[in-house]
């Protein structure tokens, strides 16, 4: 199986190749058209500024790349909201697969510190569509998954676990054959690496 | 909800972890990659490393021991020790580490901060501050908590509240507090300060420095208005057993991750 990461100017994108390794999967980190259009799964991870990815994305011609993927794509924290329309982070336009709008948290009490980093539930909603099984099979409701972000996506028709911070919001989301998380499975211990497991396991 | 985290140190030198330990079921105790893997398997929420080595080779074994610890364990670890310059963060973020932690280099050039947050993110910027309530050399009739370098061993004229603010307006991503006065006596965390700490900053606070038993875990969370604690010797000669503190801790009210 060819596993490709789409190699961009985002930070922590090593973490996910570590974690692919732990599975026993030698990942492919490429910027390269054909390999990420041949490869049997995608990842699209990282962390950083919405508006200088997605500068990048357009400058290497891999906007268009990672939109006419057909095989499995899981796109990782900032790989999330990138794959959504719009970002208020530097008033991005984004890859508009999910045709939902990525916010900033507004704190409403000091407690409620930005951005949101740790360990948060998921409450998983394997009602919207079965589709959440898939990559979500074996995890249960409450488990714990490790999130480091400033900007979220709300819960919308996409949503496939939602978390609880400062308000109700998508941990995770699927369309087709784009599948995300906000959170980090690359850091989040055995549950996480069950998640890489399911998605690597994606039927075509 | 978020939960508490909880933090095991290692102090490590020449690739090899200082204060001994007693973990049983561990052929090499010593070897900080298998101590890591160990803690993330108990339950620690994050796992930081301390280089205390001073020579050059020795920070080329620490930088040997981060790729490995990136490769082996799946929670998120935390390095310090001994950086003083972007240079350092660049290398040791390149490793595989999540954060770094900074602490006298910042103190003597606070714009280290601030190029750290702006080439990587304020998410990778522990700012970690050694603090000791006593009196400063321009005011010496108040006791207040002032801030050390070098490992405590050289006072600043700087206090902790004032630093901790500048940090965080700088673009530090938390703030890691260790009571020098609390650190060693195991009698509880100094939970008054982290409480005016963590009710005046927006970033997380965590408390380092006096845990002795799983109360005072409990009481630095609720009392101390705490993100995290840290611990060492505690969990590393096993007098406090992770998923048995975690236990205890739900038990108790505070939302932690089982």
């Amino acid at each position: 199986m060819k596993v490709a990461i789409v190699k961009y100017n985002a930070g922590n994108i090593y973490s996910v190749v570590h974690a692919l390794r732990r599975l026993g999967v030698e990942p492919l980190l490429t910027d390269d058209p054909a390999e990420l259009l041949s490869a049997d799964k995608v990842l699209f991870p990282g962390q950083g500024e919405a508006s200088q990815a997605m500068g990048y994305l357009r400058a290497h011609g891999l906007d268009q790349v990672i939109r006419s993927l057909k095989q499995p794509v899981l796109g990782i924290c900032i790989g999330q909201q990138l794959l959504c329309r719009h970002s208020e982070e530097g008033n991005t336009d984004c890859l508009s697969i999910f045709p939902v709008d990525v916010r900033r948290f507004q704190p409403m009490r000091h407690e409620q510190k930005v951005p949101h980093m740790g360990w948060n539930g998921l409450e998983l909603e394997i009602s919207c569509d079965g589709a959440g099984q898939g990559l979500f099979q074996g995890l249960h409701n409450g488990d714990y998954v490790y999130f480091v972000h400033s900007y979220y996506v709300p819960v919308c028709e996409f949503t496939t676990a939602v978390t609880d911070y400062i308000l109700p919001f998508s941990a995770a989301l699927h369309k087709d054959n784009f599948y995300t998380t906000q959170f980090h499975p690359e850091k989040s211990g055995s549950v996480g690496e069950q998640i890489l497991r399911n998605f690597l396991t994606l039927e075509q | 909800m978020l939960a508490k985290r909880i933090i095991p140190c290692l102090d490590v030198k020449d690739g090899q972890t200082v204060k001994g330990t007693n973990f049983v079921n561990l052929r090499h105790a010593g070897d900080p990659v298998e101590l890591g893997r160990a803690y993330s398997e108990q339950g620690a929420d994050e796992l930081v490393f301390l280089d205390i080595t001073a020579s050059h080779e020795g920070r080329k074994t620490f930088t040997d021991m981060v790729s490995r610890v990136a490769a082996t364990v799946n929670i998120p670890f935390t390095v310090g020790g001994g950086i003083g310059e972007l240079r350092d963060v660049d290398r040791l973020l390149n490793a595989g580490a999540d954060k770094v932690s900074i602490n006298s280099a910042a103190l003597r050039r606070p714009e280290l901060i601030d190029e750290i947050t702006r080439h990587f993110g304020s998410q990778v910027c522990v700012v970690a501050i050694d603090a000791k309530m006593g009196y400063a050399a321009n005011e010496a009739d108040v006791a207040q908590w002032i801030c050390y370098l070098n490992g405590g061993r050289i006072p600043t004229d700087r206090s902790l509240f004032d630093w901790a603010h500048e940090a965080q307006e700088r673009g530090a991503g938390e703030i890691l507090f260790t009571s020098m006065n609390h650190d060693g006596v195991k009698n509880g965390f100094a939970n008054d300060a982290l409480r005016r700490l963590s009710d005046t900053l927006s970033i997380p606070v965590i408390a380092s420095g006096g845990a002795g038993s799983r109360e005072h875990f409990r009481d630095t969370f609720l009392q101390g208005h705490s993100d995290a604690a840290l611990a060492a010797s505690v969990f590393h000669f096993g007098e406090i057993k992770i998923p048995e503190l975690k236990k205890y801790l739900q038990a108790e009210g505070i939302t932690v991750r089982i």
